[in-house]
């Protein structure tokens, strides 16, 4: 099950550069929310900082609290277990190239140490049908690479693989905007499914998407949270000037 | 005239069809000259070599001076034992650096050690004897197998630690991210993700200095000193196919000169089978559509 996410005036730097003012936000469990906003606004960064993915970046640094259902993520945590915890897919398809489709997602597993080879094969299939891959690929797990895929089934490969290490948290960062429309509807029909299971942040470039995804939805512009509301509301009767001029396409 | 080229390109000026066709001749000969040397190196050694390889050559030792026959075995199994202490000791370490300077090496001592590798790739081949000889043949007072594979070793270590790193820095941050968002620590990642999928060219570097150092004579000449009989330890002097073809190329004897070509005909030889061997290791178990 998915659990909520509650953020505490969160602030985020690159070096001396503040990417995010005092972001305070809650995220409702088992719903998906979308992060909207234009290029630069500190979208990827809010989402990367919510599984302490932002400080791999030399120079970059955190304050704030965030909390992933009981687990403080900022608070004397591993960042390893936080991240077990929330599932990450990136813009860009990564499956590890060098691995066959099994092994890509069952590396989060089976690098932490997983072991049970029956169990293995359960989840990996399970992951896969969870992320509507299995009948592609079915027949050919151990025989081809990851990178052998189409994008979008690249891209379905990485969900499979974050939904491996059964998170409570799926967190994605712009996840169709290399894809195709085809493979685009395929994620998002994903993304009303998985819901049941795990609570979705997603960035998007794409409000449609958003629209279509989303029950919530939060609108970035340079490094602050504007406004955050039920999606519906803030694509049709927004409070905020700002986020008025931004849907209707007056900048961004 | 027609010619094959891109379909459209009939309105293509005849300048840039001039051009396009001089550079790719251009191209095409460099690479005759690349590959000339290397076949003329191979067919003269074949030429002159062949007719002295026999059973005879690659199973005995050599025989006394005036005496026809005996072989250069020792010598190759000689070979094979440092070369085998070179890639034990240099391996590890080149790559161990090389992850090093790849993942945390940012910085003053990074750069340090970088410069220090580059040094060293430059320093003679001679020199790396003595020093060998210094800190190896005199502490033990013994010539040895040891002390030719530290000095081989010592060659091999530069080499691969700046492929090793190169090879580790085009594997790109978004595959280490990926493997970061899953929970899998960094360690883990570093070897088990990223040095994974740079595995191919991580040998390439390896291979290099292995045949780089495969054909050395001067850091053996004074460590593992050479043998005219079989030795297998560790700690005595130990014959080596570029020693032997030394020996044997500078001596004044008609015998010996065959012996001499029979010998570097079989060091290139068996140079081209470990890398092809160690390829083919290498690539069993991928799986097929790698990027």
């Amino acid at each position: 099950m998915g659990v909520g996410i509650e953020v505490e005036r969160l602030n985020a730097w690159f070096g001396k550069t503040q990417a995010l003012h005092d972001i305070t936000m809650s995220v409702a469990a088992n719903h998906a929310t979308a992060i909207i906003g234009p290029s630069g606004c500190g979208k990827s960064t809010f989402v990367r900082c919510l599984n302490r993915m932002h400080e791999t970046i030399p120079g970059a640094r955190v304050e704030g609290k965030v909390s992933i259902g009981d687990l403080q993520v900022y608070n004397g945590t591993s960042a390893t277990k936080v991240r077990r915890r929330v599932g990450m897919v990136f813009q860009k398809p990564n499956p590890f190239p060098t691995m066959s489709i099994y092994d890509n997602v069952a590396a989060g597993l089976k690098l932490n140490g997983f072991r049970n080879r029956r169990e293995l094969d359960e989840i990996v299939e399970r992951s896969l049908q969870q992320s509507a891959l299995w009948d592609e690929v079915k027949d050919k797990l151990r025989k081809q690479s990851g990178a052998s895929l189409s994008g979008g089934q690249q891209q379905r490969l990485c969900i499979a693989r974050a939904l491996a290490v059964q998170p409570q948290v799926l967190l994605m960062d712009e996840p169709a905007s290399a894809l195709d429309p085809i493979s685009t509807g395929k994620i998002e029909d994903l993304i009303f499914q998985l819901k049941e299971d795990y609570t979705i942040v997603i960035v998007t470039h794409n409000m449609q998407q958003a629209s279509r995804v989303a029950e919530f939805t939060g609108f970035f512009l340079l490094g602050e949270l504007i406004e955050f509301d039920k999606t519906e509301k803030i694509f049709t009767t927004p409070s905020d000037k700002r986020t008025e001029d931004y849907i209707t396409g007056r900048f961004g | 005239m027609r010619r094959k080229g891109f379909r459209g390109d009939e309105g293509v000026s005849l300048w840039r069809r001039f051009v396009n066709h001089g550079v790719t001749l251009a191209a095409a000969g460099a690479v005759v000259l690349v590959l000339v040397p290397l076949f003329a190196v191979f067919g003269y050694l074949v030429y002159k070599g062949i007719g002295s390889v026999n059973w005879a050559f690659l199973t005995q030792t050599p025989k006394p001076v005036g005496e026809a026959g005996g072989g250069m075995a020792n010598a190759i199994g000689g070979s094979v034992l440092i070369l085998g202490i070179a890639s034990l000791v240099g391996v590890p370490v080149g790559i161990g650096a090389g992850i090093y300077l790849a993942e945390y090496g940012r910085g003053r001592f990074g750069d340090f050690i970088r410069f220090t590798a580059d040094v060293l790739n430059g320093v003679p081949s001679i020199v790396i004897g003595i020093v060998a000889y210094s800190l190896v043949v005199l502490t033990q007072k013994q010539f040895s197998a040891l002390a030719g594979g530290v000095a081989l070793a010592i060659m091999m270590i530069p080499t691969i630690t700046r492929t090793t790193e190169e090879m580790l820095l085009l594997v790109p941050t978004n595959v280490r991210e990926a493997a970061y968002g899953l929970g899998i620590a960094r360690w883990r990642t570093t070897i088990s993700i990223t040095l994974r999928t740079a595995t191919s060219g991580v040998i390439t570097g390896v291979m290099l200095a292995f045949a780089r150092v495969a054909g050395e004579t001067a850091p053996l000449l004074f460590t593992a000193f050479g043998n005219q009989y079989w030795n297998w330890k560790i700690n005595q002097p130990t014959a080596a196919l570029p020693l032997q073809i030394f020996t044997y190329a500078i001596s004044p004897f008609e015998e010996w000169h065959r012996q001499a070509w029979a010998g570097a005909l079989i060091l290139i030889i068996l140079i081209v089978l470990a890398i092809t061997a160690v390829r083919l290791a290498a690539g069993r178990g991928m799986v097929k559509g790698v990027s």
